[in-house]
């Protein structure tokens, strides 16, 4: 058991049916790639969630610094002209 | 558009929609299905479905021990999903052979005694070790696989059916157990030697599997002649344990008579476990 801690933890990500993108799912410990991806089938489709998995090191990958929340993400707020439901349409325009 | 046309339509349409966005069960044959559409299969292949399902149903029982004994957390959930799916193998088959004798598979389950169980005697040895239980699962997966690919050709179609369903479980199974063979028999040399003692205790128990019964002699067509699966099984459990860099035994062979009621010491210790309950409150549902 002394073992378990040095599995690396992995990222599993499922894909629920053709069409749609890979959805991230949760993690898990395994000692590499083949028995990540198993342990994946074995603990996050075993209800006929998906068609598809991925799986990657949680330390490879690269994620936004939480302490840059607001300089990252807050600037978009109150630009409601990015979204196309800010413009009305002109009265002239039939087909939109 | 008549009404009943517009509710199928709808029905179709939220079939569609469903499988976009919903879990579902899917649509695979399950014991219940048997119980209620199944044509009462003779008195042959009744007993025939009963060897099978009991080999599943006391497999089932061993793997289920290993739960919340895992090696790890995720190994718990593989060896549990596997036990559930070989129960799965033995309730469609024990229901089948129930509708013969007009009993239910709980009654096959529960309320026989040890010599009415046809169960071979690997599926019933203990589960040792983590090795010895990844080398039971890969002599009885690579056996299930091929007979289950073999009985999906059956002239009985509820048996071909049930192989159809439990074909492809057992080869992810199969995998599982020939991954672990070779990562532990190239492991360190303790895995190794916990492997090498593995095959020893369980080699006795090979050729039993591929003894041909007078019941697979007198279903010609319906029942699988397990002699005729030796040499692709030997084939492919020789390529595993090559790769794993492990050899076959060099052991004598258990005079086992599972099919016919005799079996080893462990099996009682194990039927007591799995009907006490069932027994102690007969009839109870939960």
């Amino acid at each position: 058991m002394s073992q378990q801690n040095n599995w690396p933890l992995w990222e599993v990500f499922v894909r629920s049916s053709r069409g749609l993108s890979h959805v991230h799912a949760g993690s898990l410990h395994a000692p590499d790639a083949q028995m990540a991806v198993r342990n994946a089938r074995d603990l996050y489709t075993r209800r006929n969630e998906g068609v598809s998995l991925w799986v990657v090191k949680s330390s490879d990958i690269i994620s936004s610094d939480p302490d840059e929340k607001d300089s990252f993400f807050e600037s978009p707020q109150g630009k409601d002209y990015r979204h196309a439901t800010y413009y009305k349409a002109s009265e002239g325009v039939k087909h939109l | 558009m008549k009404h009943e046309e517009l509710d199928a339509e709808l029905d179709s349409f939220g079939d569609a929609l469903a499988s976009a966005t919903r879990v579902t069960p899917g649509n695979a044959l399950r014991p219940e299905d048997i119980a209620v559409n199944g044509q009462a299969p003779s008195e042959q292949v009744a007993k025939y479905a009963l060897t099978l399902g009991d080999d599943s149903l006391i497999l089932a029982q061993r793997l289920a021990h290993w739960i919340s004994r895992a090696p790890e957390l995720e190994e718990d959930v593989a060896l549990g999903n596997i036990a559930l799916d070989i129960l799965g193998h033995a309730r469609s088959f024990l229901t089948y052979a129930s509708l013969a004798w007009d009993k239910t598979e709980d009654d096959l389950a529960y309320w026989r005694e040890e010599e009415e169980f046809t169960s071979l005697w690997i599926v019933e040895q203990p589960n040792g070790h983590f090795g010895v239980t990844i080398i039971r699962q890969l002599i009885v997966s690579i056996f299930q696989h091929l007979l289950y690919r073999e009985l999906t050709a059956s002239t009985d179609e509820t048996l071909a059916a049930i192989a159809a369903k439990a074909v492809k479980e057992v080869d992810y199974h199969r995998d599982h157990a020939t991954a672990w063979t070779i990562r532990l028999g190239q492991g360190t040399e303790e895995s190794a030697e916990k492997m090498r003692h593995a095959l020893e205790i369980l080699w006795p128990y090979v050729d039993e599997m591929f003894r041909d019964e007078q019941i697979h002699q007198d279903l010609e067509g319906v029942a699988v002649l397990p002699s005729t699966l030796r040499q692709a099984w030997d084939e492919q459990i020789g390529a595993v344990l090559t790769e794993a860099g492990l050899q076959i035994p060099a052991t004598g062979q258990a005079m086992a008579h599972g099919r016919i009621g005799e079996h080893s010491e462990h099996l009682g210790y194990l039927l007591a476990e799995m009907q006490v309950l069932a027994r102690k409150h007969p009839g109870a549902s939960w």
